[in-house]
């Protein structure tokens, strides 16, 4: 039996039959259409399909559908504005932050509900808020270094 | 294959639903429960949650602590007072794990896993477990000791609050700053007149779910915390652990960095970043 869910993706009110034990990602992905949420493991373990719910970081591929009826979601996908990139995606690309791709969308997404919450992160701040987001090519240091380079452009933009 | 969620507003009908059917399983955060519903596993056929406002309160009185068992690790680090847990909550996942990893699912983590709930081994807690016959309260130690018998659904954890000085915790793991762990050990060492009083001290992954070291225990009462004071205790580390082989670690490596650990542990040598 499927079971009627509503919440908001990026914004927009959005509606959707999962069935019992359905996870968010597979749902986003499949009944949605939202593909910029990767999945890497469905364990809980690679950080790649992180999203935002109600405003803080969650793995979406152990997240049970069901429990997201009236929550509020972001995803890469509600990262831009209009033709404008989030501060984010600009420096992941200025400072080469993604090699294969892959982990990306999950990196955006976990650095986003830090910033959201300390806008002048220290790099130990940023360790820790991608410490469950795992990257097999960078090497770590130049998503360190776009984050960091999001938050001082941002927050600059806003002074 | 079809799952039914049942989700209830009070956690003893939630207990009942649990103990009426053999393929049901609770799910609090989920961390534990949703890899095994995504891998198919075919034991499961109900999830069953609750929506009680209990199951996540956080109850501090002056002398007490009551955690709800759905309170997560992100509202404990939310928590200033409870700031001597912080080092145990911080050890488990990633940020976006510790928004959903539960107290009480902590407890039911297999080994690697559970170095909150190794904490609570060492603060002495006790758990209410809600059921059909009513709540009742037992010691974290002897659940964990039968934790694999299903149909358990811990409603509350508690404990007295510890002297805050007192309260010290190791998480070892080869990856960093996450991992899962090679071993932990926590440890509430109340000193009286500069000499140990009724320590409490618990292993994570030296044994299937965590262990006091109540040998290491005995050997501390009324010793001082220096080199020559924790001598015995360090000698009867070993005592009442099996660790196993995982891909984590052998059993061998855990045996032979227990003490060395242990040590710096109670001499107080390790700086915050890894406690």
């Amino acid at each position: 039996m499927k079971t009627p869910i509503q919440f908001r993706l990026n914004g927009e009110d959005v509606a959707a039959f999962v069935e019992g034990g359905a996870n968010l990602l597979d749902t986003l992905r499949e009944i949605v259409g939202d593909l910029t949420v990767k999945g890497g493991c469905w364990q809980g373990t690679c950080g790649t399909c992180t999203v935002i719910i109600d405003g803080v970081p969650r793995l979406s591929c152990i997240t049970l559908a069901e429990t997201c009826s009236g929550s509020s979601i972001e995803t890469a996908a509600g990262l831009r504005r209009g033709s404008e990139l989030h501060p984010l995606q600009i420096a992941f690309m200025e400072r080469f932050a993604a090699q294969c791709g892959y982990c990306t969308p999950g990196m955006l997404m976990a650095a986003k509900a830090l910033l959201d919450k300390n806008p002048n992160p220290t790099r130990q701040d940023v360790i820790e808020a991608i410490s469950g987001n795992i990257c097999r090519c960078t090497g770590y240091e130049p998503i360190i270094n776009a984050v960091l380079d999001a938050a001082r452009d941002h927050t600059r933009s806003r002074v | 294959m079809t799952i039914t969620v049942k989700t209830f507003a009070r956690m003893d009908d939630a207990a009942n639903a649990l103990m009426q059917e053999r393929e049901a399983r609770f799910m609090a955060g989920g961390t534990l429960l949703m890899r095994a519903v995504n891998e198919v596993d075919p034991s499961i056929r109900t999830i069953v949650r609750a929506t009680d406002p209990n199951f996540r309160r956080i109850g501090l009185s002056s002398g007490r602590v009551e955690l709800g068992a759905g309170v997560t690790m992100a509202a404990i680090l939310a928590e200033r007072e409870l700031a001597y847990l912080h080092p145990a909550a911080r050890a488990v996942g990633g940020p976006a794990v510790r928004e959903a990893a539960t107290v009480g699912g902590n407890l039911f983590a297999p080994s690697p896993y559970g170095d909150f709930a190794t904490m609570l081994l060492a603060l002495d807690a006790t758990v209410t477990m809600a059921g059909g016959f009513g709540q009742r309260e037992l010691p974290l130690e002897e659940l964990l000791s039968r934790r694999e018998r299903g149909a358990l659904l811990v409603a509350s954890i508690a404990f007295r609050r510890p002297a805050v000085d007192a309260i010290r915790f190791v998480k070892v793991t080869r990856v960093h700053p996450k991992g899962a762990s090679v071993l932990s050990i926590a440890a509430q060492l109340p000193l009286s007149g500069g000499r140990v009083s009724h320590a409490r001290i618990a292993y994570g992954a030296m044994a299937p779910s965590p262990v006091r070291a109540k040998a290491v225990e005995r050997a501390l009462e009324g010793r001082p915390l220096d080199a020559t004071g924790i001598a015995p205790a360090l000698a009867v580390a070993h005592e009442g652990t099996s660790p196993v082989d995982d891909p984590i670690a052998s059993a061998w490596w855990r045996r032979e960095i227990l003490p060395v650990h242990l040590r710096r542990l109670l001499l107080g040598e390790y700086s915050a970043r890894h406690s």
